[in-house]
């Protein structure tokens, strides 16, 4: 038994308020979810006026009455036609934004393409392990050369050097509508891996939610963390802070995990992630240190450097080699969850330190 | 041999990465050069093979800052 005092109080989770909307898809949205989730249109008349970030939040709202649901909605909602039939077409829309970046993607520059494998430095054909290859060797040295060639900016770098204390906490607040549920999205998936990926993501995944101990659930840390900083900890609470890229991060995650379809996206995704993971956390500990922050949150990311070194590796080499093994036409998806990964996480990062460069 | 029914899939307990650590499955604790013991405290953990952690013996990824030339390429522990 972990120490008591290490746990969260032992309340039913409080389920979030109804985001404020950005715009006339959102309004018609709540305004259903409030009265009348039955009445909801699977194709409202607003859609045709909604901008992607009145989209982008509406998706995301759709995808939590899967998740924790909202304060004032009734539970139920989450399979109401018209909900099933907003959250299909957002989503693919979505998707086909996303697959239409990884197509039309720049081609890696020389210097990448020398750290890519062979197979992976072909940027448009359909890839996979060529006959003979192992797959957890090419899952692995084919998701290295996409994180290679990344060279989107860094805010953990920022973070580790030169973010004030006021950036720091805005940066903590936007990550917490992924950290706060990191993992979940991923847990969808286990019912739909065949039995080595399968086996192989659940190792994982217990350790992510803290191998029997509450106390060391990743996303718990995060939760102390930030409430060790003064900065509400309830899930959700900051949603109205976050901008498009955020909220293209999160709604993506959950379609990649949710949908069957999408299962090589997604462990593709986790791979990426991970890979992108060990390094930024030790600066961020670093940079919330020097910024005197709790040491509580510092902890969150001093996990993730051990964790991390671990699964960064389990998840290309052994999960997605797996996957491979038993559905190598899966392979290209791999590398299209990976990159967007990447992609998103560039997004975000540019928008921001553009904005903090900016003020 | 072709009416043997296919093997059961197993975890090996040690995972050779190329270019960065050696996983170990299953162990309770490492002991070092030195004699000290370092307990696992998850099911699969990473052993640094590029010497340059500031977590040893564990891994913390440093192997992926380093020039191509000084990651670990082999497929033994050091």
């Amino acid at each position: 038994m972990p120490p008591s005092s290490t746990l969260a109080p032992a309340a039913a989770p409080r389920p979030p308020r109804l985001p404020s909307p950005r715009g006339p898809l959102g309004e018609a949205v709540v305004t259903a979810l409030d009265a009348d989730p039955e009445g909801l249109s699977g194709s409202p008349e607003a859609l045709g006026r909604a901008t992607r970030e009145d989209r982008l939040l509406t998706l995301w709202t759709l995808q939590e009455l899967h998740r924790g649901g909202f304060a004032g909605v009734e539970d139920d909602a989450e399979d109401a036609p018209g909900v099933v039939a907003l959250r299909r077409r957002l989503e693919q829309e979505l998707e086909a934004r996303l697959r239409g970046r990884w197509l039309s993607r720049a081609e890696p520059t020389e210097s990448a393409q020398s750290a890519q494998s062979a197979q992976s430095a072909e940027p448009l054909g359909p890839a996979g392990p060529p006959p003979g290859a192992e797959p957890g060797t090419w899952a692995a040295e084919a998701i290295d050369g996409l994180v290679a060639a990344d060279d989107g900016p860094s805010l953990a770098r920022f973070v580790q050097r030169r973010a004030t204390r006021a950036q720091a906490l805005e940066l903590l607040r936007l990550r917490s509508l992924y950290h706060l549920q990191e993992s979940d999205p991923v847990a969808w998936l286990v019912p739909r891996l065949p039995v080595v990926a399968k086996a192989a993501l659940v190792e994982l995944q217990y350790d992510e939610y803290g191998a029997g101990d509450p106390a060391r659930l990743h996303h718990h840390l995060f939760a102390r963390g930030l409430e060790a900083c003064g900065v509400d900890a309830a899930y959700a609470a900051h949603v109205d802070e976050a901008p498009v890229e955020i909220l293209e991060q999160v709604t993506t995650v959950t379609m990649l995990g949710a949908r069957r379809r999408l299962r090589g996206a997604a462990l593709g995704h986790l791979a990426a992630f991970e890979a992108t993971s060990c390094v930024p956390s030790r600066r961020m500990a670093q940079g919330l240190r020097r910024l005197g922050l709790p040491e509580e949150i510092g902890d969150y990311y001093r996990e993730h450097v051990l964790a991390d070194a671990v699964h960064e590796q389990l998840a290309s080499r052994v999960i997605c080699g797996a996957l491979l093994e038993a559905e190598p036409q899966l392979a290209d998806d791999v590398l299209f969850g990976a990159w967007t990964c990447l992609d998103l996480e560039a997004r975000f990062a540019g928008r921001l330190l553009d904005r903090w460069a900016a003020s | 041999m072709s009416a043997e029914p296919p093997p059961e899939p197993s975890a090996p307990h040690v995972v050779p990465c190329p270019g960065g650590p050696l996983l170990l499955r299953g162990v309770s604790s490492v002991r070092d050069a030195d004699g000290v013991e370092h307990p696992a405290r998850r099911p699969v953990v990473a052993l640094c093979r590029c010497r340059r952690t500031s977590e040893a013996p564990w891994c913390d990824g440093t192997h992926r800052l380093l020039a191509h030339a000084q990651a670990p390429t082999g497929h033994r522990a050091p």
